[in-house]
């Protein structure tokens, strides 16, 4: 069956050519499409790792900072805390402290007032020993020898008395 | 509306192209039959799928490409002439200078010479070649200029064939030496799938179809699976582990058989493929001629369009499962037995 025979020609020549082919084709296809597919592979894998690693990176310092927030808040509401506190003590101190001026001013005041009363008493009662000396004086210039005279003149002066 | 009308103008074209095909392969056959000579489809489908001295597109002064014959003989040496001395004016067969052509076979004064001419298949080889060349050479260069960056162009086309035969049928099949044998692969699932694809074409040879082209691939993987096989390969096939010593000697030449049977059963099966669907296609254009009827050219036609679909898949398949059996068996020759 000539179907069935393998031509010798043919064999020689695919032989031959196949042979070619493999040889030209290794060098010049196989070997740079194949070293561009490597070097491409390689590429997009050190990209998604690269892209992972920073995602990490990334999601590290999300974390770090949300840290860092949360102490800052802490440590705000803390010295807020605290500022609150020192202002309200120095608030009661100070109220204290003006209670006790005003007490003393009050005190010194009332000492004062005091020692003006008795000042003034004594001021009156040396007038009004004033007045009786000189009652007396008038009195005794006078020619006091009538009960009449006495008694006008004694009401004389309780009227000069009531005027002042 | 517009989409229907295009896709019905395309089926309108590839049905009219089959009918070219038909006409301009079948003008001689029908010619003849007119001249009283009764069609004989069966002669026509082998003369088709069979290797020829000449190359016959159509009939007429231009439509047949006589190709150069060589021939060796111990006794006139080296010769080169046109296969066109073969035949007269009428197309007959004649003898030229002591040499006749018998059935496609060469005979000098009798005697069968070496006859390395530049036959149909042989043609078709070196456009096979020339176009593997070209087209990966350009692809080759894309992709150095693409280096690093997306591919493009014809690149793109062929790097995920590539990609598919390194990553899908060589890799899983020879494990971590792969890359060694890589070119080999590639190269033959290229040759294997352009060559399928363009035996299709109306007029072409049927290069993959032929037992010589397809013994001499197997030949190769035979070559390069026996040549890699190590030391586990070899003990496997001789002295059999891990089985009692009478089953040994039973086994021995079933496995020495198995080592021949790999190649032929590639030889054959992509022989097989390929002819058998160029013997159908024929066979159904063939009805045209044997009823005489437009009708059942037309309708046969359209089978031969579905059936050229079908080939185009068959082309894909056998040119995969020829890398894939022939890296299965590699990986088989160099694989590491530690199970045992």
């Amino acid at each position: 069956m000539e179907l069935l025979t393998p031509g010798t020609g043919l064999i020689i020549w695919q032989t031959f050519v196949f042979l070619l082919l493999v040889l030209l084709l290794s060098r010049f296809a196989w070997k740079p499409i194949l070293s561009s597919l490597k070097e491409r592979e390689e590429s997009i894998k050190n990209a998604l790792e690269t892209a992972e690693q920073a995602r990490a990176e990334m999601a590290r310092i999300q974390a770090d900072n949300e840290k860092l927030f949360k102490e800052a808040r802490e440590e705000r509401d803390k010295l807020l805390k605290e500022a609150r506190e020192a202002s309200n003590r120095m608030k009661e101190e100070a109220q204290l402290d003006a209670k006790k001026a005003a007490d003393k001013i009050i005190d010194d005041a009332r000492a004062a007032i005091q020692i003006e009363k008795q000042a003034a008493l004594k001021d009156v009662r040396v007038q009004v020993a004033m007045f009786s000396l000189q009652i007396a004086e008038r009195l005794m210039k006078k020619n006091l020898s009538s009960d009449k005279a006495q008694k006008d003149l004694v009401e004389g002066f309780i009227n000069e008395l009531k005027l002042n | 509306m517009s989409v229907l009308t295009r896709k019905f103008s395309f089926l309108a074209s590839v049905v009219a192209l089959v009918f070219f095909v038909v006409f301009s392969s079948f003008g001689k056959a029908s010619g003849s039959a007119d001249g009283g000579e009764a069609f004989n489809a069966s002669e026509v489908i082998i003369h088709h799928v069979l290797d020829d001295h000449t190359w016959h597109f159509w009939d007429g002064h231009y439509g047949t490409l006589y190709l150069p014959v060589i021939v060796h003989s111990s006794e006139r040496g080296l010769e080169i002439f046109s296969s066109k001395n073969f035949y007269d004016e009428h197309h007959n067969v004649v003898e030229y200078n002591g040499y006749s052509l018998d059935h496609g076979h060469i005979y000098l004064n009798g005697n069968p010479v070496l006859d390395i001419s530049i036959t149909k298949n042989v043609a078709m080889l070196l456009i096979n070649a020339t176009l593997l060349i070209v087209v990966f050479l350009s692809a080759a260069k894309t992709s150095k200029r693409n280096s690093g960056k997306a591919p493009s162009g014809i690149q793109s086309f062929l790097e995920p064939i590539i990609v598919f035969v390194r990553d899908e049928v060589v890799k899983p099949n020879i494990g971590h030496h792969y890359e060694k044998y890589l070119p080999y692969l590639l190269t033959l699932f290229f040759f294997i799938l352009f060559g399928n694809l363009l035996g299709l074409l109306p007029g072409a040879g049927n290069l993959t179809g032929n037992i010589a082209v397809t013994l001499t691939l197997a030949v190769f993987t035979f070559i390069l699976t026996n040549i890699s096989g190590n030391k586990a390969y070899w003990g496997h096939i001789f002295w059999t582990p891990g089985v009692p010593l009478p089953l040994r000697l039973v086994i021995l030449p079933v496995e020495i058989v198995g080592v021949f049977t790999k190649p032929i059963s590639l030889t054959i099966r992509l022989f097989v493929a390929i002819t058998a669907g160029h013997i159908v296609l024929l066979s159904l254009i063939s009805l045209a001629f044997i009823f005489q009827s437009v009708a059942v050219g037309f309708v046969s036609s359209l089978i031969v369009l579905f059936i050229n679909l079908i080939e185009l898949l068959v082309a894909g398949i056998q040119a995969y499962v020829f890398t894939l059996f022939t890296s299965l068996y590699i990986g088989m020759a160099i694989a590491d037995h530690e199970h045992h």
